[in-house]
């Protein structure tokens, strides 16, 4: 081999126009469009992983995996609705629509959560008659765009969550574009077939949080305060979206965090709107602390959660449950491997493929192309998603027994470390091998 | 026909809508709302509520049969995402009547304010007095029929659903244009009209409709051009 010492400056990669830059420039000024896409926020955030657990040892007794009981139950809505939600597991499925998911995507979905005793999530554009059949717990979204609102649906579901924002883009409405905006999902949502719809950011009959309480009122009443209420923000200001939740009156606030999913959204929402899911959680434990709600009104973190550890993490931090969407859409088999040459087809390979928005899954989970949804057999996702859920679970319920925990909602900060300063002053937990918590304590 | 007072002075809201969602048929009078909130929400059979006097927000929300009467003024979502039935109010309704309302006929006599009909998806509207700013704002399916003046921005980024204005129009919103009147169009105002029982020529009001300009992102896709075809985005728009 030659040596070639004018090589490494020929390749030179600038740090600030780097590939990617160099290729979204490119793009835009072909284009005349910013990027939409689906998945979640891409670049490097401070995570879950920046966090580890502090083990039992001689201070604290663990308790003996598989042997002593650990409960992982979550009931939500006991002091407001006469059926509240009790989920079996503190892991929910977020709110994912028919229209930007497939029939059978939406069908593995409740199948895998019923499984498991938790609940599923509609989404922009209302609910199916199929995916209420197939989900035992069914929390109805009732957005800004009220798309395929009515109080039938209403009435039979399990819980209500109002979306104010999401963690892939608070302050920004749903989207859906016209590859998948076929005759179903057009009738559904009124809308003329094959357009890109761009739903409303705001809701339409109410302006603040002093609104929403009486929305609220509403709601209980249509239902005749049967179920549950949730109200899910996107973390932008936790501390206090928190707080106004639950002076509306919520039974429990979703705080998702920037890295949540999403089917379609601008690329430069996704990567710089929002702030992680790690910063998110204390700050709206420390809303309902303030208010004495802790505990009482749940608290559900979502936004890249991907393992029992992010699980027990986030309820350390002060969640009471937490809730997936893009790990659920894996583990029911997007970027599968086995694909591999359909991803190639699209110019992409597993494992990067994140065009939710296009309508050409060709694992036929984001679809509406029916031969490409028939490829995912409902039962098998639904069983996979089931196992998934159950790994979750006992690897959370691993963690809280090393903690000496008999609930998995026992785990509190003080189980906690970081390893990063970035994460210690986010997560309001000592760097480990410290007492010092950046922004908090002096030392 | 027997009435069933409610009286909202002495009752709960809660066992007011309670009486009301357990009725099946006649007719409720409900006394003394006092601006209560919610209240004849979610009727759901073919009953008539009369409410004496003024109500707040969401007044016969999500109404899906029946009808309910107002005689007095209305605050914000006055019937909103109603379904069908009727809900017909003698006084004014300030922001968002009707909003997202999928069917069923919505009748104000007073005027209406801001975003009357927002995100309308099949109901009809019918406004004896003026509109406020913002009306029909993406407005999918219906009809909204107004007899006096709209505000600024009328029918911004509106979708399928008519509006016909008689009076002046203070501008409108983005995608929004006039669009000619056609004989059916006439025969709706005729019968909505009719319907909310009001007296105007059908003549005398301009339709507004979509010009379906932002139906679709548009992309200018130079490499495809370049590469000698079109497209298929641009062959969709």
């Amino acid at each position: 081999m030659t040596d070639n010492v004018d090589q490494p400056w020929n390749l030179r990669e600038s740090y600030t126009y780097d590939r990617n830059v160099i290729a979204e420039i490119r793009r835009a000024a072909n284009t005349g469009i910013y990027r939409i896409r689906g998945w979640g926020a891409k670049r490097e955030l401070p995570t879950l992983d920046d966090l580890v657990v502090l083990g039992a040892s001689m201070s604290r007794y663990p308790l003996e995996g598989y042997r002593e009981a650990c409960g992982t139950d979550v009931v939500i809505g006991a002091n407001t609705a006469e059926q509240p939600v009790h989920l079996d597991i503190p892991i929910t499925i977020a709110g994912m629509s028919f229209g930007s998911l497939s029939a059978n995507a939406k069908e593995s979905l409740g199948r895998g959560a019923n499984a498991v005793g938790t609940s599923t999530t509609t989404g922009d554009g209302g609910m199916t008659p199929e995916e209420r059949t197939h989900s035992s717990k069914l929390v109805y979204q009732y957005l800004p765009s009220r798309y395929g609102m009515n109080p039938d649906d209403l009435r039979k579901a399990d819980a209500i969550e109002v979306v104010v924002g999401q963690g892939a883009k608070p302050g920004g409405g749903g989207m859906l574009m016209g590859q998948k905006i076929n005759e179903r999902v057009a009738s559904m949502r009124t809308l003329p077939q094959g357009i890109d719809q761009r739903s409303a950011c705001r809701h339409p009959d109410w302006t603040g949080p002093d609104d929403l309480a009486i929305k609220i009122l509403e709601l209980r009443e249509i239902t005749n305060h049967r179920v549950p209420i949730y109200i899910k923000v996107g973390a932008a200001r936790p501390y206090y979206d928190t707080a106004l939740s639950v002076k509306a009156g919520a039974d429990a606030v979703v705080v998702d965090g920037m890295q949540g999913g999403t089917a379609a959204t601008q690329d430069v929402f996704i990567e710089h709107v929002g702030i992680p899911t790690i910063a998110a959680i204390p700050e709206a434990v420390r809303a309902l602390q303030d208010l004495e709600a802790h505990r009482e009104v749940k608290l559900i973190a979502a936004g890249g959660i991907r393992s029992g550890a992010d699980v027990a993490k986030a309820i350390a931090l002060g969640a009471d449950a937490v809730s997936i969407g893009t790990a659920a859409l894996i583990a029911i088999g997007d970027n599968d491997p086995a694909l591999e040459a359909e991803y190639n087809k699209l110019g992409t390979s597993a494992g990067y493929w994140e065009d939710f928005q296009a309508g050409n899954d060709p694992a036929g989970i984001t679809t509406q192309d029916p031969a490409l949804a028939s490829r995912l057999d409902p039962e098998i996702g639904g069983r996979r998603l089931a196992n998934y859920l159950r790994v979750l679970s006992v690897e959370a319920q691993t963690i809280a027994r090393a903690c000496g925990k008999s609930h998995v909602t026992n785990l509190e900060p003080e189980d906690l470390a970081a390893l990063t300063v970035e994460a210690a002053a986010m997560a309001k937990v000592p760097l480990a091998g410290t007492s010092w918590i950046p922004g908090v304590s002096s030392s | 026909m027997t009435e069933t007072i409610l009286d909202l002075s002495v009752a709960s809201l809660r066992d007011v809508n309670r009486a009301l969602h357990a009725g099946t048929s006649g007719s409720f009078r409900v006394t003394n709302p006092r601006g209560a909130h919610a209240v004849a929400a979610g009727i759901e059979s073919d009953i008539e509520v009369h409410i004496d006097g003024s109500v707040g927000y969401y007044c016969a929300g999500m109404h899906q049969r029946g009808t309910v009467r107002v005689d007095g003024n209305a605050s914000t979502g006055l019937a909103e995402n109603i379904m069908s039935g009727t809900v017909h109010i003698t006084g004014s309704a300030t922001m968002s009547a009707g909003a997202t309302g999928n069917g069923g006929l919505v009748v104000i006599e007073g005027n209406s304010g801001s975003r009357c009909g927002i995100s309308m998806k099949g109901v009809d509207i019918v406004v004896g007095g003026n509109v406020g700013h913002m009306s029909a704002f993406m407005g999918q399916a219906g009809n909204l029929v107004v007899l006096g003046d709209a505000g600024a921005d009328l029918g911004d980024s509106l979708y399928e659903a008519n509006l016909f204005v008689r009076g002046k129009v203070e501008s409108l919103g983005a995608d929004c244009i006039e669009k000619e009147m056609r004989t059916e169009h006439l025969e709706t105002i005729a019968r909505l009209l009719d319907a909310a029982g009001m007296d105007a020529d059908p003549a005398s009001f301009t339709r507004y409709g979509s010009a379906r300009k932002l139906y679709n992102f548009h992309v200018d896709d130079i490499d495809a051009e370049l590469a000698g075809s079109q497209s298929s985005r641009e062959g969709k728009v």
